[in-house]
């Protein structure tokens, strides 16, 4: 009886996760200042053993929301258009071996705060870093890289199509 | 804020409004009347065992006398007949003043302000046939006393309703279905108008003001509104200028006059010309807006301003720049 | 000459009746229940639950609003709980315990042994329970629905509330409303085709009527909410449909208009069996019959039908056409004069007749009051410039609240002051009755009266807070410790019931000389309902002379063994035997609800819910071994 409650308990705490919306920015983590993403094991200087910082709204869905939501406010469209790709590359994978610099939280995090080669500015500085995280999470359910439960199925707006309407046997989202 | 305000339906100012207010007096004295006789009615019945009224016998029949039961057919015949007039008349009443009011063909010439609705704030735009006068601005409707205005009212994410009990009846702005309702303010005044339709975490936080004035003073207003605005002189304000330019601020906000033109928050120009911030949830003071800014979540938990780092010394200077821009 | 009650044991075998038709005592005897009595009772005391979670809901509410700027509940917070609480109201309290009070009574007020579809009757209850279950369990794990109990699109759809808890609320309006459709075809074939001889259809009960006309008014308007809530919104935000996204040609709109051909009738569908209750305790206080049977008839049928034609009275805010809002406009008038005629019907016979003033008749009158003041801010809110002004505020608030507690819940009340000694065999407690039904009705109206006025200066609905200085603190304080004062009435209620149960005065079978049937059985009613089924041959059977009433002789009592009669003269057609009691229903109802719940996290568990109620009404269906029969 008392493992069956303790049983209930940590089954809410997954649910919970996904359902709770944070509207107040978690305490910043401090990945601006360095990088997020272990890129290489070799430092200079010595060496020192970094983690990857961790994604504060993974498998959030109002994190998702709000990443979705800011996707077009801040125009990530402009060059990424709804995933499709553009001037820049597409957000929705093919083949999840497309990701130039990664697809671990830590990396899109150093992708949109560092910038990277031929054209993804440097938003470091200007977005707030909670934001950060909540493009981060969007971007990843885009490529059903989290909780299924988690991501809306489609958008309000035109042409936007996710990975996780009907995807493919081998995991690649439909076209 | 402690000032009082009001948003009731009773501080009329304008024919729409006023035609509601007059058909709500004549509707409420007489559905008044009617209640009050019904339920009376229903108290005198019980007060007949009590004062002796005699009561025909019921045992075996279970049922009056054939005359009791006439008379009261008749009594509930006529009171059906009278129901059924009395409803007619108010339908036809009903009908009669809501083509005046709703007419959704707003009189030539009237002045064409098209507002949007967006979580949680109001997009306003003056339209004018001279592209070099139409005016951006938000949470704020100034209009000129005794004019039809017309309202183009739409959405751009969830249904909202722009509703000033003042002047006129409330409109639903459904996205995909541009609409359009009319008003007009008999005298000056500041009216206070909110979203009437439940449109997700801070419905309760999306007021905004309709501020009628003169038409000279209106058409000063206006121009000035239209004006970019001026470089900031003295330290202060030009600091507050970097920091607003340099910080997350221009993402969201526009300020004609500078470089910052996102549209996706509310313009800022002429900002501090405004009496409330954050649609109409605090007066627009300097020590309200530094709040708001520091921690928009604790004012409107759910909003979609950012909570951007400004950090300890430059806050002053910001809102100086941003209070100055009248 | 025709036996009395007990003098028709000597022409019926009881112990063999009762043999035949209780249930096993066991939990398996529970659980595979068919008997109409225990599954009504089942339905109402479920429904009474979710009446206190969803008062405790409003409670919550009401201390969030009792000041501006409140803190005590967050906004996401908020709007979760009075998305719940018009949930749980509409959905799990109010529909339900009316079906309750129904399947309960009708067999007994027409003369019969059970409804007819008994197994049908178990899976309604079943489905309405997971349902319930369904909605606050995935509570419990935080997915809770907060677009407001009717959810309108685009706020409730897949880019506006982000995680599941709209997917509950839309699958879970599947489970209610598949629960009442069954009970509405089980009502309406009962009270057609199970009548007592002799009881033609203007013989029948006010109460059966306005539970016939319900029914039908729930087969015409369910399917539309599940029209709404399944096809249009939980498949735009499972399986990516744009039915009601205007981006890719959908339109907002038409979720409204289909769910609100569903939520006004739904409001009826509330409403109907509070008229006949009313009506049946009235005839019986009274001690005349009700005047004017015809007319109140004819009024349940048109209150049902011009019930379909009022739902864009809820959307004259959206800028459709004017004429087309102007008919409506009419049609919602209209209906104030079928409400009205039943109302009038009913003054003439408290005037004509010889009231004995109970605690029923107590909530009889409040019902009157506060049902006339709901009827008239309705006409007012009819109107479309008023409507204008009032819509989408606390004066619409009050108006349904006045209509819906005032139209339905007194008179529920009274009902169960009058049948509780049918029910539970004892009879409650006068005092503490009437002391409930006055601190009812104070602070229901302490509560809701200054929501008028509120509405009027402005204060829209479903707000979590307002900013002070607008003139609406009072009112809102005034409701609130109003709210604080419904729930002493309530919790005296409660316990009258509690004590009255267990030690009240016992009840004889008829200890209100009332004119309907279900007082002749016993109190409470035997699992057979009545040892012979009576013969009917007027309006009120039980004050007809004895001379002049028949009993039905010759159904068998080995096995469980009804009479079918024709729809309009109630000749005898033909005998039929009712099934056993059966586990299957339940275990259909649980496989359909473990599909019904995974689907809102993967479209293949509709799979699942079609294979395992398919295995469930396999079970059901299979035939029995046929009966011997002996000549």
């Amino acid at each position: 009886m008392r493992y069956a409650a303790v049983g209930c308990c940590l089954l809410t705490l997954i649910a919970c996760k996904r359902e709770t919306r944070e509207v107040r920015p978690s305490p910043a983590v401090s990945g601006v200042l360095g990088d997020a993403a272990t890129e290489s094991i070799l430092y200079p200087g010595g060496n020192t053993v970094h983690l990857d910082v961790r994604n504060p709204y993974e498998g959030n869905a109002y994190a998702i929301y709000e990443g979705q939501r800011l996707f077009g406010w801040y125009n990530c469209t402009g060059c990424h258009a709804n995933g499709g790709g553009g001037i820049g590359p597409p957000l929705i994978k093919k083949d999840q071996r497309d990701w130039i610099y990664g697809s671990e939280p830590s990396n899109i995090f150093d992708t949109i705060v560092k910038g990277r080669p031929n054209g993804m500015p440097t938003w470091g500085g200007k977005i707030p870093e909670y934001q950060v995280w909540q493009l981060v999470t969007y971007v990843r359910s885009l490529n059903n890289l989290e909780s299924k439960a988690a991501t809306p199925v489609r958008s309000d707006s035109l042409e936007q199509k996710t990975a996780t309407i009907l995807p493919n046997k081998n995991g690649t989202p439909r076209p | 804020m402690n000032q009082t305000m009001s948003q009731s339906m009773w501080h009329t100012s304008g024919s729409n409004a006023a035609h509601i207010q007059g058909l709500a007096l004549f509707f409420g004295l007489l559905l008044g009347t009617i209640f009050v006789i019904v339920v009376g009615i229903a108290l005198l019945s019980l007060g007949r065992r009590h004062r002796g009224i005699r009561q025909e016998p019921l045992e075996g029949s279970h049922k009056p006398s054939a005359r009791t039961e006439a008379k009261l057919r008749t009594a509930v015949s006529i009171a059906t007949g009278i129901t059924l007039l009395i409803l007619f008349g108010l339908t036809i009443v009903s009908v009669s003043v809501g083509k005046v009011v709703s007419a959704s063909i707003a009189p030539a010439g009237s002045l064409i302000i098209e507002v949007t609705g967006t979580q949680w704030w109001w997009k306003i735009r003056y339209t004018s046939d001279d592209p070099s006068r139409i005016l951006q601005t938000a949470n704020e409707i100034h209009i000129p006393v005794g004019q039809p205005i017309a309202i183009r009212g739409n959405s751009i994410d969830v249904i909202h309703s722009f509703w000033v009990p003042s002047l006129q009846g409330k409109r639903d702005l459904i996205p995909g279905r541009p609409t359009l309702e009319w008003l007009q303010a008999a005298r000056p005044g500041e009216y206070r108008g909110q979203c009437a339709e439940f449109c997700g975490l801070q419905h309760a936080h999306m007021a905004f003001w309709v501020i009628a004035e003169p038409p000279a003073q209106f058409d000063a207003w206006l121009n000035h509104q239209l004006e970019p605005v001026a470089e900031p002189t003295d330290e202060d304000t030009k600091r507050g200028q970097q920091i607003f330019l340099r910080s997350a601020c221009v993402l969201c906000h526009a300020i004609r006059g500078t470089d910052a033109a996102a549209e996706v928050g509310p313009d800022l120009t002429h900002f501090g010309s405004r009496k409330t911030i954050a649609a109409g949830t605090l007066l627009n003071t300097k020590g309200n807006l530094a709040g708001w800014i520091a921690d928009p979540q604790n004012i409107k938990p759910g909003t979609h301003m950012a909570t951007v780092p400004i950090q300890p010394a430059e806050m002053q200077p910001l809102i100086d720049y941003l209070e100055s821009l009248q | 000459m025709t036996p009395t009650a007990s003098e028709q044991h000597a022409y019926a075998d009881v112990d063999a009746l009762r043999q035949t038709w209780s249930s096993k005592p066991s939990l398996l005897g529970w659980l595979s229940s068919v008997n109409h009595q225990e599954i009504g009772r089942r339905y109402i005391l479920t429904a009474f639950i979710f009446l206190l979670i969803g008062g405790i809901e409003a409670l919550l509410m009401r201390l969030q609003l009792a000041k501006p700027e409140n803190t005590f509940l967050s906004a996401g917070h908020y709007n979760q709980i009075f998305t719940l609480h018009g949930t749980t109201m509409m959905f799990l309290f109010a529909v339900p315990v009316m079906e309750g009070m129904g399947i309960y009574l009708v067999p007994l007020m027409v003369g019969t042994r059970n409804v007819a579809f008994p197994r049908l009757n178990a899976f309604g209850y079943w489905m309405y329970l997971a349902g319930g279950l369904f909605l606050y369990g995935c509570a419990f794990f935080n997915m809770i629905p907060d677009a407001g109990w009717f959810a309108y699109p685009p706020l409730s759809g897949p880019q506006f509330s982000p995680g599941k808890g709209v997917d509950v609320w839309a699958q879970m309006i599947t489970f209610t409303e598949v629960s009442a459709l069954c009970v509405a075809v089980e009502l309406i074939v009962t009270i057609l085709k199970m009548r007592a001889p002799g009881m033609s259809l203007n013989r029948m009960p006010m109460f059966c009527w306005s539970m016939l006309v319900q029914s039908f008014m729930i087969i015409f308007a369910m399917p539309a909410v599940m029209i709404a809530s399944t096809v249009f919104l939980l498949n735009d935000r499972t399986i990516g449909t744009h039915f009601v996204n205007p981006a890719e040609g959908g339109d907002p709109l038409l979720y409204q208009h289909v769910f609100w051909f569903f939520g006004h009738p739904e409001v009826y569908i509330i409403f109907l069996p509070a008229l006949g209750m009313v009506s049946s305790i009235l005839e019986t206080h009274t001690r005349r019959q009700i005047f004017g049977y015809p007319a109140l008839v004819l009024s349940l049928a048109g209150n049902g039908f011009i019930a379909f034609g009022l739902w864009v009275h809820h959307m004259f805010a959206t800028g459709l056409p004017e004429i087309g809002e102007a008919y409506f406009t009419a049609a919602s008038m209209m209906i104030a004069i079928t409400s009205g005629v039943q109302i009038f019907c009913w003054l003439a016979t408290l005037w004509s007749g010889r009231l004995r003033l109970t605690t029923a008749v107590h909530f009889v009158f409040g019902f009157i009051f506060i049902f006339v003041m709901g009827g008239m801010t309705g006409v007012i809110l009819a109107s479309i410039p008023l409507d204008l002004q009032a819509h989408d505020t606390f004066f619409v608030v009050a108006h349904f609240h006045y209509v819906l507690i005032g139209g339905a819940l007194f008179p529920l009340f009274a009902g169960f002051h009058y049948w509780f000694p049918k029910f539970t065999g004892r009879m409650m407690d006068e005092r503490l009755g009437k002391l409930s039904f006055w601190i009812l009705f104070i602070g229901f109206n302490l509560t809701f009266f200054p929501m008028h006025w509120l509405g009027m200066l402005g204060m829209t609905r479903r707000v979590y807070t307002y900013i002070p200085g607008l003139g609406w603190e009072n009112a809102n304080l005034a409701a609130t410790s109003g709210a604080f004062v419904i729930l002493c009435g309530g919790l005296i209620f409660i316990a009258n019931a509690l004590r009255s149960r267990g030690s009240g005065e016992r009840a004889e079978n008829d200890p209100w000389e009332a004119s309907t049937l279900e007082w002749e059985a016993e109190s409470p009613p035997a699992p057979y309902n009545f040892p012979n089924l009576p013969v009917i041959t007027s309006r009120a059977p039980l004050w007809t002379p004895a001379s002049e009433r028949g009993i039905v002789i010759g159904l068998r009592e080995n096995r469980r063994e009804i009479l079918i009669t024709e729809v309009l003269g109630t000749e005898p057609h033909h005998r039929s035997v009712q099934p056993a009691p059966s586990l299957w229903p339940l275990l259909t109802a649980l496989g359909f609800s473990i599909g019904l719940t995974g689907s809102i996290f993967g479209f293949s568990w509709y799979y699942v819910a079609s294979v395992l109620g398919m295995i469930g009404l396999v079970g059901w269906f299979w035939p029995e071994r046929p009966l011997e029969v002996d000549p």
